[in-house]
């Protein structure tokens, strides 16, 4: 009977003792109330069940068929960041009293996973310099499309700016999601890599409720944001800025810069790469937008006996409570990620941060001089963190197949998103040696030669 | 146990490291000369500064302040708190599938495109679909795509639907999400059992409507016997039927949504499939369609042509992207680890025991509180503390007294329709002897609120902190830590 | 030129609304909407200048658990909000017909007093919901 299975206790003579007590006879009688004719018959048809110590061995085949970062140096980005984890990081979340909990909604047995989070928001607000960060949202892309609609929702307006500087999947999800209410996402075009401040002029008018730039941009560009905060301004739109938290290290802050909501991805920061996902969005406001942010916040308080304690707040404004008047149907955020984010901020440090950061401007810039150096064109004009784009003589997508063969995973390819034939987006962060970078550039040399 | 109440702000000290970092083995940059100056950080962010060993303590102390699965039961109706196994996380940390990027070239990524693949069929056929899409990260962005997906069909049939039907016990996302989704969201009574009353369902149901979104068994447990019915109303009406697969755990090997006639459906990996709550994410929420709906699925697609897997976004119907990449890869290969581990006798007997747990505890908690429905429930029940209420006592005192006894309390106030509502759902990886002892301290509580209130009025006495000052937390946000303000409050208290 | 209002009068949503002079009235939430509520935590008022219409949407008062849309309960403009809400919105809970107002407005439709009840009216109405 069930006892086969590990995760289910019931004995036969466990359900025997059930059945006695509630008077019928067999499981079978629960489950009368289902029609005839919609009972399945039979069993579902999908695979038996596999015991533990073979489907190990299953995953680790699966797992084995992928090509992975610990054994081909990777220069892609694009959204998601081969950076170092600290080794602690790991063994945090691991602990079962986090991972095995469910959302703090009983403050008294959940001040661990509360305090986490405030910790966890103070370092966010600290990184963009905005006054208020939600627990986490979903992943950065979601949030900027989250942002676009508050942003529509509180200046009435209908209508946002956003950059073609801006990921490319960033953008896609924000059409969907404008959608449902019904505003217009209209894209400004480029002036090389940023970007282009005329056009942006041109389009800005009195019913564009924001204007969505990234930071550093798509294609690894240091945008001009305080032109476009002074575009914006003239006409009342907010400056929603979508950023990496690992260059808030060393760039100035959005906060500072006149943003008024600043939101991204922690991925960088602690999290793996796991093929996408999941990864862990972030919200950050000034305090005049404090109570429109979407999802959850905790906040600090005090029980009875004067003792500090944190529990979430805020809560009216959640699905759960407002339900059709809701800013955002978000229920979930991405609790152990931010977890894991903090943790890994905690682990580098104040200090740590910017050294990290720093080792990716230094390796990015060395790849960039040292493929100019081999006749190479860099198309960014605007200075760059740690992702550039490179002009290749042959399709990116050819080029890529032969350095998987050198043992290389190289970059993005910008043809399907922007048209850019033969342009390779590459990233170097920390992760890549001065030999693997020197690897690259004379197996990338060998390709276009030979 | 030492008692710890710092941040991780107040034990740091100027100095301290907490990793190392390589040196540079590449030139020396100088950002001041590289970036314009109002682009480059005037202020250092006042991330920690602690030492490895600290940071060790101080998250391992908080992580002591934190209740889940694994240190005990966690009865919460609606959220599946089954057990996390531990070999979904070993998977995830296998480097293969943790440390691959998603815009690999396909060829190097195929054993997770496998997985994916894979999980998209059996997840249709666990519910009775005929696709899947696996992007959505949760259950509410699971029904917002499902409910773009039917703005979709409609507006290319040239009907324009405005309106979405839930019942009064819905799950709050279920209007929320029509509302983002730019529907308005019209109530439909329960009937005098908890069922969707079919005539009131009958008034409201038009041409203008898009959905009728349910959950089946419903928030109360309760399974609607009429479905096949509703579903009839429903799309005679030229609706669509949707699906909120958070109470799957009571139909698996049993029905299909499929079966009782929905037309979309997501789930939420995060209750059925085991995948942690992680302290409230990350989940997934996939989501199933009937073929009608097919054109309409998020892209990219993972298909298989020959043996090999790829990525398709060549669909002009498509309501476009969700979410970023593929969806939570990390979640989603935790769920196709668990399936594997069950396969279909075990998915059923999952089931089978979620419901006749709960039906057992039900009945023994019967005699002490008041049970508003009485007919055979599903993997969940609801009570009342009504009578407990007519003494002076509310279900929330009752939830304070239970962490006392080292139990998470079940789902408190929720659903709306039932007054001083408690909806528990004990699982199936839960022992008799867990539900059981439960129940013990369920009804040693019943009889406290009888002999002695207080106790149960001031609870909790136990926990590490006592009930916090939530209007304050409203009123007077504070919702970050900063060291200006805790000056501010030392002025203020001195 | 409307009489005065002896006393108050009220709407269905629960809001009071008290003639000053002339076309100027003052709208607040009754005790009974404020006891519904509970712990008034935020108020979010419309501002100076704001044109309101009758039943629709003007703001909303957030309490921990739950949120309620405030509905005007005339047209017109509003000429005058209550700052001291800001700091302090338990006021409202503590005195919600005096110190608690919410908003001053002119109205632009004085009829639309006679549509609402007195007070005998909005005690049978609360009662009706009690039962």
């Amino acid at each position: 009977m069930t006892a086969t299975y590990r995760y289910l206790p019931d004995t036969k003579q466990d359900q025997d003792e059930m059945l006695t007590f509630l008077n019928i006879s067999s499981i079978d009688e629960l489950f009368e109330d289902i029609p005839a004719e919609i009972s399945l018959q039979g069993e579902l048809n999908i695979p038996k069940a596999v015991p533990e110590p073979l489907l190990v061995k299953k995953m680790n085949q699966l797992a084995t068929k992928n090509k992975n970062a610990n054994h081909y140096p990777t220069f892609l980005g694009a959204g998601t960041y081969d950076h170092y984890i600290p080794s602690v990081v790991n063994h945090m979340i691991s602990r079962s009293e986090f991972y095995t909990a469910y959302t703090p909604y009983q403050p008294e047995i959940s001040q661990g996973e509360l305090q986490a989070i405030f910790e966890f928001q103070t370092m966010v607000c600290e990184l963009t310099g905005m006054d208020v960060a939600n627990s986490s949202m979903y992943d950065g892309f979601t949030s900027l499309a989250e942002a676009a609609s508050l942003a529509v929702a509180t200046t009435r307006r209908s209508k946002v700016l956003v950059s073609k500087a801006v990921h490319p999947e960033s953008r896609a999800i924000l059409h969907t999601v404008a959608g449902g209410p019904g505003y217009t996402a209209e894209e400004v075009n480029l002036a090389d890599d940023v970007t282009d401040l005329g056009k942006l002029q041109e389009q800005m008018d009195k019913d564009t409720a924001a204007v969505i730039v990234q930071y550093p941009n798509f294609f690894g560009s240091i945008e001009d944001l305080k032109g476009i905060k002074k575009i914006a301004e003239e006409k009342g739109a907010l400056l929603i800025v979508s950023a990496n938290p690992l260059a808030l290290a060393l760039l100035q802050a959005p906060g500072k810069l006149g943003a008024d909501i600043v939101i991204g991805d922690m991925q960088p920061l602690g999290i793996p790469m796991s093929f996408g996902g999941p990864h862990c969005g972030y919200f950050a406001v000034n305090k005049k937008l404090m109570r429109k942010i979407p999802g959850r916040i905790v906040g600090q308080t005090a029980d009875e006996k004067g003792q500090r304690g944190f529990v979430l707040t805020l809560q009216a404004r959640e699905q759960h409570i407002r339900r059709d008047k809701a800013s955002s149907n978000i229920c979930s955020n991405q609790a152990l990620n931010a977890l894991a984010s903090s943790i890994c901020m905690t682990s580098l440090g104040k200090q740590g941060i910017r050294q990290m950061a720093q080792l990716n401007i230094e390796k990015a810039d060395y790849m960039a001089k040292t493929l100019e150096q081999k006749g190479f064109n860099i198309y960014n004009e605007a200075p760059f963190f740690n992702e550039f784009v490179v002009g290749l003589p042959r399709p990116v997508k050819e080029v890529n197949a032969k350095l998987l063969k050198a043992g290389i995973i190289g970059g993005f390819d910008l043809e399907s998103d922007y048209g850019f034939e033969n342009k390779m987006l590459l990233a170097v962060t920390e992760q890549r040696t001065k030999e693997e970078i020197d690897q690259f550039v004379d197996a990338l040399e060998a390709i276009v030669n030979g | 146990m030492v008692e710890y109440n710092e941040l991780i702000f107040e034990i740091s000290r100027p100095g301290r490291v907490g990793s190392s970092i390589p040196d540079s083995d590449v030139d020396y940059v100088d950002i001041n000369e590289k970036f314009p100056k109002h682009l480059i950080r005037d202020e250092p962010a006042e991330l920690p500064e602690v030492s490895e060993l600290q940071l060790v303590r101080h998250y391992t102390a908080l992580s002591n302040k934190n209740h889940g699965i694994d240190n005990g039961f966690y009865p919460l109706g609606s959220c599946t708190m089954k057990y996390n196994p531990k070999i979904n996380e070993d998977v995830a940390r296998l480097e293969g599938f943790s440390r691959i990027h998603p815009y690999q070239p396909v060829e190097t990524v195929q054993g997770a495109l496998e997985v994916l693949y894979e999980l998209q069929e059996e997840l249709a056929v666990i519910t009775g679909m005929d696709a899947v899409t696996l992007q959505p990260s949760a259950g509410a962005q699971g029904e917002w795509t499902g409910l773009m997906m039917v703005k979709a069909y409609h507006a290319q049939k040239g009907e324009t639907r405005t309106k979405v039907l839930v019942p009064d016990s819905a799950h709050g996302t279920n209007p929320a999400s029509a509302s983002v989704a730019g529907f308005q969201t019209i109530t439909i009574p329960s009937d005098e059992n908890g069922l969707v009353d079919l005539e009131e369902l009958k008034k409201h149901v038009g041409s203008d409507t898009a959905a009728l979104m349910l959950t089946n068994p419903n928030t109360l447990g309760l399974f609607e016997k009429e479905i096949v019915e509703i579903a009839q109303v429903v799309h005679k009406a030229g609706g669509l039927l949707y699906y909120d697969g958070a109470n799957a755990n009571a139909i698996l090997g049993k029905t299909t949504p499929g079966q009782m006639g929905f037309d979309i459906v997501h789930l939420n990996l995060h209750k059925t499939f085991t995948t942690p709550h992680g302290g409230g994410g990350p989940g997934a929420g996939p989501v199933g369609v009937k073929e009608k709906l097919i054109p309409y699925l998020p892209v990219p697609r993972i298909e298989k042509e020959g043996d090999k897997y790829v990525l398709n976004a060549n669909y002009s119907h498509s309501i476009g992207r969700v979410k970023g990449y593929y969806g939570n890869f990390g979640i989603l290969l935790r769920a196709y680890t668990y399936i594997r581990t069950m396969g279909p006798e075990g998915l059923r007997q999952v089931s089978e025991s979620a419901v006749l747990h709960a039906n057992y505890l039900r009945k023994r908690l019967e005699p002490y509180f008041e049970a508003p429905y009485l007919q055979i429930c599903k993997h969940e029940f609801v009570l009342s503390g009504s009578r407990q209420k007519k003494l002076g006592v509310r279900t929330l005192d009752m939830a304070k007294r239970l962490l006392d006894f080292g139990y998470h309390p079940p789902t408190i106030y929720f659903p709306l329709n039932v007054e001083e509502c408690l909806m528990i759902e004990p699982t199936e990886t839960e022992s008799k002897e867990t539900l059981d002892a439960f129940a013990e301290v369920m009804i040693s509580i019943a009889k406290e609120v009888e002999e002695n209130p207080g106790v149960v009025l001031e609870a909790p006495h136990t926990t590490v902190i006592g009930r916090l000052d939530e209007v304050q937390a409203a009123r007077q946000p504070i919702l970050r830590y900063s060291k200006e303000e805790v000056v501010e409050e030392e002025t203020v208290t001195s | 030129m409307t009489k005065l209002l002896s006393s108050f009068r009220y709407s269905k949503e629960h809001e009071w609304v008290q003639q000053l002079e002339g076309n100027r009235v003052r709208i607040g939430i009754s005790d009974y909407a404020q006891k519904a509520l509970g712990d008034i935590v935020f108020v979010e008022n419309p501002a100076i200048d704001d044109e309101v219409t009758v039943n629709e949407s003007m703001g909303t008062i957030e309490s921990v658990k739950a949120v309620s849309e405030l509905y005007s309960p005339v047209s017109g403009t509003v000429v005058t909000v209550n700052e001291e809400l800001e700091g302090a919105p338990e006021t409202i809970n503590e005195h919600p017909f005096e110190a608690g107002w919410l908003v001053e407005v002119e109205m632009s439709n004085p009829e639309e007093l006679d549509s609402l009840l007195n007070e005998d009216e909005y005690q049978a109405f609360t009662n009706e919901g009690e039962e």
